[in-house]
């Protein structure tokens, strides 16, 4: 449930035109990769010099996929969310940081569904 | 609002660092670190699944001297945003703004990331 007004939905106010969602949706992607992250760490090192096959096996496997979707969602989104406060403190041409903006949140779209569709590729076609 | 060139005070020049300021930026600093990191995670991650020649060679890029350094850097990022980042969920719960308590925990935060930094690539390379 939204506690803004329709005045101030409409005019947008402020850098990030809403930021309460932001300072939100970082918040819980924030505590949504402690554990992912954690998780992914302890993996990588077990799977220190583990050969093609092995790692196909590992990252095929349904739960580790389903954490793996999670872990790319969260950080992609995570990071989208954090470097776009970066570009909002520091470049104040609209020019610039419209596009840059863009760009960012595009970037993000794409690694992370690149990302995923590699994942799923492991895990239903091997 | 035109952008037109003012005077300003100087801050960084003047402005002593201290832990609490120190520790924000490269929370900044290292977070764009990881982003940019995250490009080689997606290779890594989609060469796999395009087959073993693909895998063999991002394995080898990792493995040489410079991507072990870069790994070794990206890694040390990480758990100090990691760290940091629980700081900012403790600090955004409302507790832990006392200045005694945010320098325990800033120093913490520091000697806490270099800590696992160390033990995660001990474990590693032990496993390995």
């Amino acid at each position: 449930m939204s506690l803004r007004t329709p005045l101030a939905r409409v005019r947008g106010l402020g850098s990030a035109r809403d930021g309460t969602h932001h300072w939100w949706m970082q918040r819980l992607t924030a505590v949504a990769l402690v554990p992912v992250a954690l998780w992914f760490v302890v993996s990588v090192i077990a799977l220190a010099g583990a050969g093609h096959d092995d790692f196909v096996a590992w990252a095929g496997n349904p739960f580790n996929a389903t954490v793996l979707l999670i872990l790319i969602f969260a950080t992609f989104y995570h990071a989208q969310l954090g470097l776009q406060v970066v570009v909002e403190d520091y470049v104040h041409n609209e020019w610039v940081k419209v596009p840059v903006l863009v760009l960012i949140a595009f970037a993000a779209i794409f690694l992370g569904i690149i990302s995923a569709v590699a994942v799923l590729k492991m895990a239903f076609a091997g | 609002m035109a952008n037109v060139e003012r005077p300003l005070s100087p801050h960084l020049q003047i402005y002593r660092p201290q832990l609490t300021s120190v520790l924000s930026v490269s929370h900044r600093a290292t977070g764009i670190a990881l982003a940019a990191g995250t490009l080689l995670l997606v290779w890594w991650l989609v060469a796999a699944a395009v087959g073993e020649d693909a895998y063999e060679t991002a394995q080898d890029w990792i493995g040489s001297w410079i991507g072990v350094l870069a790994l070794i850097v990206w890694s040390y990022a990480l758990f100090y945003h990691l760290l940091n980042g629980i700081r900012h969920l403790v600090w955004d719960a409302g507790y832990g703004f006392e200045l005694d308590v945010a320098y325990k925990s800033g120093w913490a935060v520091v000697i806490g990331s270099v800590a696992l930094t160390v033990v995660a690539w001990l474990i590693g390379l032990i496993a390995y």
